[in-house]
């Protein structure tokens, strides 16, 4: 196989720079698996590192510091024949930290080269995420006060299943690379090496010293055995092959009368784990079965399991432009949560407005004509009062009819669900109005 | 008629997929999570990905690297997330890669309020690129909206080589409507235009008399460059002024000078009208129904709706504002776009009603600032 180096952009690092060993190392192992320019991808970070996919006749991708691990996701993904080969000096190992765990957490088909050389070159040798403390670097003291990563150690950790830790003038290096290539997952090769321009002008570095460096360290030379697993895009289209499509949205054709007196504003006022957000689509659903235009707009806490839960929902024969609600003409009070949090709203209703009052649910109900209904004395247990007070509308043909309800419910539930629910609407007990 | 009933959400997801799009990648945030859950539930039967990004820089990072390797990508988020997709957003401008990015509105600042709107992000949009170069923001009133600027957003990206945001609003993303289901209809889908075959490619070469280069995909047969450094037409880092300044007036020209080819906007005139009201996103469904009123009790006032909202059509707001005597800007924030609508119409009043508290805008403050503003 032909050399993929540029020969129009030879390499222009410092002389004696590890970097300029490693560019042309990355060729040969190329050349040994055989590889056309155009089955591989060079995504490049920020740095004297992220030069090099300048350097190569391949495809190229050079963007942000600390990134390069995101793009090179993107790319496998969308093309998993591809080669994808990332190259990060330890400076992007520090800002990227985050997608340096997470690509070791999923495992797509990328070599990660961290072109180590425990310092910042490009902006003037400032300490990076493996600058030893006792280093002199152009970041004064500071380095002194921090701890160092070891690269290869974190992404062991982190579940990379392939993880070298080497030298940059280790002999075989090429082979090295060529093996993290082939190996079908992801693989990191943390390779040590010497920034003449910045690091070693003032701290003594030289290729014997990194062997001396790198004995201190547990050897990582391929494979980790605990981290072999499947690889993530493999696996990912094997389950996709086995899903279904989503269905189209839904159609649903006009088949009733609408019920009640043309556009209609409803409040349903709860609290959370009492389903008023799905009453609200229904009672939508029930709308759209008679033709009418509806809108379901939702207010709630960000906890779950507590504080209000708030439906707001029109019914109207026209369009419907600003969809809020500032007058209700139905509104139903399930939780003193939701009724706490629509007090002013409430307290404003006029006679024209009706207001379904759970029993033991205060509301300051203004002059609307209120109907009590007492779901604990009929044995429907709270997270079913929505649907009951839906039921309770419909009887009294309040915003619906038990049809349109009934139609509603059908389009959402399924087996025994849809025969519960309908058969709480039609044995819910409507109450009986309560005195002015 | 039939109709169906979905959130704003849903209808961007379905926008996204009918329009070609097959990669997503997204981080949770409410109020834009559902898109998210949608791509999921749609995109892996059809062969596409959506993968959920370890923050939003990776979410966006992965956007970008799929749609250099040829696939119509999307991602969602809101404020706190825009704000982390910055330094992407500057990539995707500055190196014309194609892109939807939906900014699902939510009261600010900061971390704000999750489950609350606003519009507050708009000159964020235009502006949260390093460099200042122009973008296009598409801004949805409603469920159908959705729908169909999502397809619009697809095709402008993919024409221009460019990110597209669509500015939404929690209250139209999490809020379910009734859609007539023919209104879910995406149109024209436009694809990625290749560059023409006879000369040797270079990734960022126009054509004579074109301002967009064409676009080869990463992991083709032809080799393909893609740097976030300041390139030339061959994609290698340049430092010659001259070729700097043709690329970067090519890049402004193609986005800025276009902008009468893409300016959705909604103009209702009322006849006898000298006030136009002029607003967008949710607040614009207020401010319709506001001049309604008032023009049905014999105070007629017109209405702009701005669908594009970046570019700013200056052409379609002149028209509008045409023999108008005052021009009352309503936003769902402390003034923003005002600042454009003052700059294209000298000599105009331009009043403004702004509201940042996480209500909807009622048409009754609009008439009331109307009246007595
Ligand atoms: S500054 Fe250091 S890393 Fe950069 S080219 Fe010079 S020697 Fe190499």
């Amino acid at each position: 196989m032909d050399s993929l180096l540029n020969a129009t952009r030879p390499p222009v690092f410092c002389p004696g720079c590890s970097h300029e060993r490693i560019t042309h190392t990355l060729d040969q192992a190329f050349r040994a698996l055989g590889l056309s320019g155009a089955e591989i991808c060079m995504v490049s970070d920020i740095g004297c590192s992220g030069l090099f996919d300048t350097f190569f006749h391949t495809h190229a991708l050079h963007g942000l510091h600390g990134r390069a691990l995101t793009y090179a996701a993107g790319i496998k993904l969308a093309r998993p024949e591809l080669n994808v080969v990332v190259t990060m000096g330890d400076g992007g190992q520090g800002i990227g930290g985050a997608h340096l765990l997470a690509a070791c957490r999923r495992n797509l088909d990328l070599t990660l080269l961290v072109l180590n050389n425990f310092n910042f070159g490009m902006t003037g040798g400032q300490y990076s995420a493996t600058t030893p403390p006792e280093a002199q670097v152009g970041s004064g003291f500071l380095n002194r006060l921090e701890r160092p990563l070891d690269i290869a150690e974190i992404a062991r950790a982190a579940g990379a299943p392939y993880v070298v830790r080497c030298s940059a003038y280790r002999g075989d290096l090429s082979a090295v690379i060529a093996q993290a290539m082939a190996y079908k997952g992801f693989s990191v090769v943390d390779i040590w090496g010497i920034c003449p321009g910045r690091f070693s002008k003032r701290n003594r570095l030289t290729p014997k010293l990194i062997e001396e460096m790198l004995a201190r360290h547990p050897v990582m030379e391929g494979e980790i055995a605990e981290n072999r697993r499947p690889e993530y895009g493999a696996s990912y289209r094997e389950i996709a092959a086995g899903l279904r499509p989503v269905a189209a949205p839904e159609a649903i054709e006009p088949r009733f009368a609408p019920a009640g007196r043309g556009r209609e504003e409803v409040i349903l006022l709860g609290s959370a784990g009492q389903r008023i957000l799905t009453a609200g689509e229904l009672l939508c659903l029930a709308g759209a079965h008679a033709g009418l235009h509806t809108t379901q707009k939702n207010d709630y806490d960000i906890t779950v399991l507590r504080g209000p839960s708030i439906s707001e929902l029109i019914l109207s024969p026209e369009p419907i432009g600003f969809s809020g609600i500032a007058r209700p003409s139905v509104v139903v009070a399930l939780g003193p949560e939701g009724v706490a949090r629509r007090r002013k709203t409430c307290e404003g209703l006029t006679a024209e407005a009706v207001v379904i009052q759970a029993a033991g649910v205060d509301i300051p109900a203004g002059t609307a004509r209120t109907r009590r209904v007492d779901f604990k004395a009929q044995g429907i247990k709270p997270p079913d009062w929505a649907l009951a007070a839906l039921g309770v509308m419909a009887k009294l043909d309040v915003v619906m009819r038990p049809e349109m309800l009934e139609a509603a419910l059908a389009a959402r539930l399924k087996g025994e669900s849809l025969a519960g629910a309908l058969e709480l609407v039609r044995r819910v007990e409507t109450g009986a109005w309560v005195e002015a | 008629m039939a109709l169906t009933l979905m959130e704003g959400n849903e209808a961007i997801a379905r926008g996204a997929v009918a329009a070609g799009c097959r990669f997503f990648a997204g981080y949770p945030i409410t109020p834009a999570t559902t898109i998210l859950n949608h791509m999921l539930a749609m995109l892996p039967p059809l062969g596409g990905v959506c993968v959920q990004g370890e923050d939003e820089i990776a979410s966006i990072g992965l956007c970008i690297g799929a749609s250099m390797a040829g696939m119509k990508a999307m991602t969602a988020t809101s404020g706190p997330g825009i704000s982390l997709y910055s330094e992407q957003i500057s990539f995707a401008v500055g190196s014309e890669i194609p892109l939807v990015i939906v900014d699902i509105q939510r009261l600010g600042p900061s971390t704000g309020s999750a489950t609350r709107g606003a519009d507050g992000d708009v000159q964020f949009l235009r502006w949260g690129n390093s460099g200042g170069m122009p973008v296009i923001v598409l801004a949805p009133i409603d469920v159908r909206d959705c729908f169909t600027l999502t397809v619009q957003a697809f095709n402008l990206a993919e024409r221009y080589r460019c990110p597209v945001f669509i500015a939404s609003n929690k209250e139209i993303a999490m809020t379910r409507e009734t859609v007539p289901i023919e209104g879910l209809n995406p149109g024209e889908v436009v694809e990625r235009r290749p560059p023409p075959a006879a000369q040797p490619f270079l990734p960022f070469e126009t054509a004579p008399g074109e301002a967009v280069p064409g676009f080869l995909p990463i992991g083709g047969k032809t080799l393909v460059r893609q740097t976030s450094s300041t390139h030339g037409p061959d994609g290698y880092i340049t430092t010659d002024p001259a070729v700097i300044t043709r690329t970067l007036a090519r890049m402004q020209a193609k986005i800025e000078s276009a902008v009468d080819r893409f300016t959705l906007v909604d103009h209702r005139p009322a006849a006898g009208a000298d006030t136009l009201l002029l607003a967008y996103g949710v607040s614009a469904r207020a401010a319709a129904e506001a001049a309604r009123r008032l023009t049905e009790t014999g105070r007629p006032v017109s209405v702009l709706i701005l669908k594009t909202l970046w570019p700013v059509p200056e052409a379609a707001i002149r028209r509008a504002a045409e023999g108008m005597r005052r021009v009352l800007v309503v936003e769902m924030n402390l003034g923003q776009y005002v600042h454009e609508i003052a700059r294209v119409l000298p000599g105009v009043r331009i009043d403004f009603y702004g509201q940042m508290d996480g209500r909807l805008i009622t048409p009754d403050t609009i008439t009331e600032a109307l009246i007595h503003g």
